[in-house]
């Protein structure tokens, strides 16, 4: 199971997310419709973004499935987050007061 | 996630976003980024395990912020106000400190060579930022990235441990990202010792929010910039909101930025709460309540609340303008009896906060979290029955007066509201037939000259009678801390020092 707080980057577009509450759903996460891969890694090139899954991944959201699975987007990018091929989904979140 | 990447987000959504401006100072989120990174480098050729600062803060604090999370070190801001001496005895507890002291502190610390070659001044700081090469590490998730002293009003300073999973799972899980207008603006004069102060820097980056500091806080320079800066939302503690509210009464200035105004920090007396909202009728007002150990706010009171509270002709609604609102995402709250049983709405007890943001490590002793999580506050408090938490007092200071336990903020929840009183603080002294007896300090609002025996009254007719305050001694003002908690250990100190006198003159 990937490690909460492991980063990872998109091979076909600019997405990169952060895992935030782990799951082994995460083990099918994509974006853009190809495999995520850690931010460290050299992407071999060749996939391309798949138009089916070219919906976005919108900076600064949180993304949740229904496995208990969250990711934070940390660069927004072209492609669609998804856990093989279920698009993740927007945790909406009550807005708070400025507190500090 | 390191507090690192929060910074590299911002960056990531609008490089040139102004992001920090305090005096004559403007950087924007990649030009504090690239500062960040060969800050890092400074620290890291200095071979320093952790980063202290001595100084008022502004950009300095989020400058020094990132830079040590950058070089993968901890940063701990110190309170300037210190006496060299504490400050040295602070630094000392500290893994071979870096010290970043502002010019005006350099002689109260002494030379910063005497720091063993580990001092640097404010200024040859953010100079070699600006031509050393960046050097940077990604820390691990459970490292330090913060460590704050407590302000120890009841025991010595106890080093606090924040971690970066603590201090990011407090900013993401309280604030969205890019929230804010792209006018917005927030106001920060807490000092940089504070968990807000660091708070804030991470907050309002995160939300996409200017930061404007405030570095010597005076009611007439916070109204200013508030005019000058357009600045929509601010924080204060309860006594900058009563020199704020005292200098708008005495000259009125519209601030029709302002959306949010937010306090916190200690207790606020009631009747300033509603001298605020009436003075500042458009505002929303937000009272926050956290801790140190909790990397800042835990719970919430909302404009909403407020508004609701004020207006309405319920006393359980009514009451609830005295409540520091309801729990934050993420955070959970339990109140338990002395046996640690969990009580029922309603009754009084300690609260236990759990979370991702909570920490409750201190260097040299460890976590003190139960085996389920639970950070003890050591604040008395108790829940109603929609959730809203009310807290009572810290639970060292309860006095026992022949056998039974007394929380002194009942009392001064009475007598704040005579008109008569300024300001009080309830203590216990000292007292061979009651273990304590129950003395009020009271500064008397100006011009008046409140009777003892009428005060007492005043108490009696409201709680039991074993609620009246044996003493009531008048004080032109009350000890506190720069962040306004009234330093009740100096209050007693100062009664039994008097009523051993007393004694010692009624032997003779």
């Amino acid at each position: 199971m990937i490690k909460s707080g492991t980063r990872l980057k998109s091979q076909v577009c600019d997405t990169q997310v952060i895992v935030v509450k782990t799951a082994d759903s995460l083990d099918e996460l994509r974006a853009g419709g190809a495999p995520m891969v850690p931010l460290e890694d050299s992407v071999a090139g060749g996939a391309t973004l798949d138009p089916a899954f070219a919906g976005g991944a919108v900076m600064g959201k949180r993304y949740v499935d229904d496995a208990g699975a969250e990711v934070l987007v940390t660069k927004a990018g072209a492609g669609t987050l998804s856990i093989g091929n279920v698009p993740m989904t927007i945790k909406e979140a009550k807005p708070l007061p400025a507190s500090d | 996630m390191s507090i690192s990447l929060l910074l590299e987000m911002a960056v990531s959504a609008d490089p040139d976003r102004v992001a920090v401006v305090s005096e004559s100072a403007r950087y924007t989120t990649a030009e504090l980024n690239a500062l960040a990174d060969a800050g890092a480098g400074v620290i890291n050729e200095t071979g320093a395990r952790s980063v202290a600062y001595v100084g008022m803060g502004g950009d300095m604090l989020p400058l020094l912020l990132f830079s040590a999370a950058r070089a993968g070190q901890p940063f701990a801001p110190l309170n300037y106000r210190l006496s060299g001496q504490a400050l040295r005895e602070l630094i000392a507890r500290l893994p071979q400190p870096l010290v970043v002291v502002d010019k005006e502190y350099l002689d109260l610390i002494g030379e910063v060579g005497d720091l063993g070659g580990g001092g640097i001044d404010s200024d040859t700081f953010c100079a070699r930022a600006r031509t050393t090469a960046p050097a940077v590490q990604w820390p691990d998730p459970d490292d330090v990235a913060v460590v704050l002293f407590t302000s120890g009003t009841t025991s010595a300073p106890k080093a606090v441990e924040l971690t970066h999973n603590n201090l990011t799972s407090y900013v993401t899980g309280t604030v969205e990202f890019g929230s804010a207008e792209p006018q917005d603006a927030a106001l920060i004069c807490v000092p940089p010792y504070h968990i807000a102060g660091v708070g804030a820097a991470l907050s309002n980056l995160y939300a996409g929010r200017k930061s404007v500091y405030l570095r010597r806080f005076s009611a007439a320079e916070w109204v200013r910039l508030v005019t000058t800066e357009a600045v929509t939302t601010a924080t204060v503690v309860p006594t900058m909101l009563e020199r704020i509210v005292s200098e708008l009464e005495a000259h009125p200035t519209p601030l029709p930025t302002l959306r949010n105004l937010a306090y916190g920090g200690s207790k606020v007396a009631l009747p300033l709460v509603r001298r605020a909202l009436d003075l500042l009728p458009e505002v929303g007002f937000v009272n926050a309540y956290g801790l140190t150990e909790t990397s800042s706010t835990v719970a919430v009171l909302t404009p909403e609340d407020h508004r609701t509270a004020y207006e309405s002709s319920d006393d359980d609604v009514r009451k609830r303008l005295g409540s520091v609102g309801r729990p934050v995402p993420g955070i959970e709250v339990v109140i338990r009896d002395d046996e640690g049983r969990p009580v029922a709405a309603g009754v009084p007890g300690e609260l236990f906060v759990r979370g991702e943001q909570v920490s409750g490590t201190y260097t040299g002793i460890g976590s003190v979290l139960d085996a389920d999580g639970w950070f003890p506050t050591r604040d008395l408090a108790v829940l109603d029955s929609e959730g809203y938490l009310f807290i009572v007092g810290r639970s060292d200071d309860t006095i026992i007066r022949g056998g039974e336990n007394i929380a002194p903020a009942e009392i001064e929840d009475v007598l704040v509201e005579h008109p008569e009183v300024r300001e009080v603080a309830v203590v216990g002294a000292p007292d061979p037939e009651w273990g304590q007896i129950i003395v009020a300090c009271v500064v008397p609002a100006p011009g008046a000259a409140p009777q003892p025996d009428a005060l007492r009254e005043y108490v009696r007719q409201q709680l039991r009678g074993s609620r009246t305050p044996d003493r009531i001694v008048f004080r032109p003002e009350l000890p506190t801390t720069p962040t306004g908690k009234v330093l009740r250990r100096e209050l007693v100190s100062e009664l039994t020092e008097a009523l051993q006198t007393v004694q010692a003159e009624g032997a003779q």
